[in-house]
């Protein structure tokens, strides 16, 4: 029997405010625990929440940037829950009416482009944090309490586990092109819940789905999910029935583990948010928004290639992350040359981070120092071996490169009037090579030049060299 | 009417626990509560939308800016227990989140 498998994610993804989305405490990550709170993160009686509007713009800018129809008329709900990393026993959120809904996301599968759709888009609060120690008590930090969330919630058009891992892919880029979120999964401030079930061919109905959650990097999601599809597969092939549950991805022993079996639909009692007056969104606001929305990695892309003549490969390499990419703009910002810019970014650079382990940020490299590095190699100053040399030195320290090559005696001879009498020298204790030349044996020329940089100590221009050596050969 | 076993699911979700009397006792009482509010169902609302609010505000909202945090020590006065300024509660097992 052949199956037909349904993937669903819903992703959470934290926006970058200054403030929290109902109280105005700060956000921030990995502050002391409960020192970025306040009475009503705490759900303490009496107090009033109120709603941040950068929040709100933040998750409207991301529903723009993912084709979202935005909701005009909204208002937030309650969902009760009990639980201790959420004082108030409820999450504020949008239930009835989300911000947003019908966006999509256009992946490459096998069989070309694929859109796949966005059910909706709303706000919500996050929750703080539990730690389970081994006292034999929990222990809770609400520092993330309130915490401004969009929650993404796909159609379920996905098909295959590298669908899956493509939408991610493409929407961890939209948003953080977009400044809404960090979009770290490493961090959490992207977090993604999987839905997948199977069915045979041509069945109308799906089948019964199972979830999977805390999933911490998109390679555990696709695993989990290739797991997750074979497993259901083969307990229906087996004549067994797939029961509606929660599992978890264990990473060391490469299966999905139940958690918990899901009885009945969760009750949690929604209800219109009495303390929170409703949300109109008008044409204002939107355009607003519109107006502020940073250009998106397809924009980008296009423009490397059509202005700057990027390949279309490297202009994809550069926009995997904004930060990449708004490093290799101001690379070209500081005066260097945009392919050159984009071939040390793609190959020195890179290099150096994937052997390091490091991120850009985690390195002393400027792009005004890149920058200023690149055009010394295309004035001549120094040549692209010693550039290499330079390189290590200006992502390792903060250094200018233009001092260090100085200070250094590693600028480039390029001076005619003082390569030509080393030139000629060489030429007079080496008649053994010129009758090589002459005789059309090219690799004299090699040998000449060998000579010539062993005696400059590797500075002589190479190009410069290589001139005067052709044309004083030929008068030999 | 609300059935008793209504009132025993609402008080599980909300982690109240009662003996059978005070169970019979709630479920009559909420009874009443109920059967006075399902006196509105008499008023025609054929056409009304559902409203969410009873003050005529909308897009009430602040600017993103934050404002000091309060500090940990004083927070910890209204905490039973605590580790340094975590708050300690008993063990977790089942995690109901979303």
């Amino acid at each position: 029997m052949n199956f037909e498998t349904t993937i669903g994610l819903e992703v959470h993804v934290e926006l970058k405010t200054h403030s929290k989305m109902f109280s105005p405490a700060p956000v921030s990550y990995g502050a002391e625990p409960n020192t970025q709170t306040n009475v009503i993160d705490w759900g303490f009686p009496g107090v009033l929440p109120s709603i941040n509007k950068g929040a709100y713009s933040y998750g409207l800018m991301v529903a723009l940037a993912l084709h979202a129809d935005i909701t005009r008329q909204t208002h937030f709900d309650r969902k009760n829950y009990f639980y201790p990393d959420n004082p108030k026993a409820y999450q504020i959120t949008q239930n009835e009416q989300p911000l947003a809904t019908n966006g999509w996301i256009e992946v490459e599968t096998d069989n070309g482009k694929k859109r796949i759709g966005i059910a909706e888009l709303h706000i919500e609060e996050d929750a703080g944090k539990n730690q389970h120690d081994p006292d034999g008590y929990s222990y809770v930090d609400l520092n993330r309490q309130g915490t401004p969330l969009i929650e993404i919630v796909s159609k379920p058009d996905i098909e295959t586990p590298e669908e899956a891992y493509q939408y991610l892919e493409q929407l961890r880029q939209i948003v953080q092109f977009t400044g809404a979120s960090d979009v770290k999964m490493e961090e959490g401030s992207m977090r993604v819940d999987t839905n997948l079930s199977v069915r045979p061919y041509g069945q109308a109905d799906f089948g019964t789905k199972t979830e999977i959650k805390n999933l911490n990097s998109f390679n555990h999601v696709r695993d989990g999910l290739a797991y997750e599809q074979k497993r259901q597969i083969q307990t229906l092939m087996a004549g067994g029935i797939i029961q509606q549950e929660t599992r978890r991805w264990d990473v060391d022993k490469k299966e999905t583990i139940l958690m918990r079996v899901k009885e009945g639909a969760d009750d949690y009692r929604y209800f219109p948010e009495p303390d929170l007056p409703p949300v109109t969104v008008d044409d204002a606001w939107i355009q607003e928004v519109q107006a502020a929305l940073p250009e998106n990695p397809a924009q980008r892309r296009a423009r490397y290639v059509n202005e700057w003549g990027i390949p279309a490969y490297d202009a994809g390499v550069l926009t995997l992350t904004l930060e990449m990419a708004n490093f290799f703009e101001e690379t070209v910002a500081g005066g260097a040359d945009p392919k050159l810019a984009s071939n040390w970014l793609m190959g020195e650079v890179s290099g150096y981070l994937n052997a390091e382990h490091l991120e850009l940020k985690d390195t002393k490299l400027t792009p005004a120092h890149l920058s200023k590095m690149i055009q010394l190699i295309e004035d001549g100053t120094i040549s692209s071996k010693i550039a290499k040399k330079v390189f290590q030195q200006i992502i390792a320290n903060d250094t200018d490169p233009e001092e260090w090559v100085r200070a250094k005696g590693m600028v480039q001879e390029s001076d005619p009037a003082v390569l030509t009498p080393i030139i000629t020298a060489i030429l007079d204790a080496n008649q053994q090579s010129i009758d090589d030349f002459h005789n059309g044996k090219d690799r004299a020329v090699g040998f000449l030049v060998g000579q010539i940089m062993k005696q400059t100590h590797g500075q002589a221009n190479p190009k410069v060299v290589n001139q005067i050596l052709m044309s004083e050969i030929k008068k030999r | 009417m609300i059935s008793k076993e209504s009132v025993a699911h609402v008080a599980d979700l909300a982690r109240l626990s009662f003996t059978e009397q005070e169970l019979q006792e709630f479920t009559g009482q909420l009874d009443e509560i109920l059967g006075m509010v399902a006196q509105l169902d008499e008023v025609d609302t054929t056409g009304v939308p559902a409203t969410t609010q009873s003050i005529a505000l909308n897009n009430v909202m602040r600017p993103d800016e934050a404002t000091a945090p309060m500090s940990p020590d004083a927070l910890m006065q209204n905490v039973p227990t605590h580790k340094g300024t975590l708050i300690q509660v008993p063990a977790i097992i089942d995690k109901e989140e979303d």
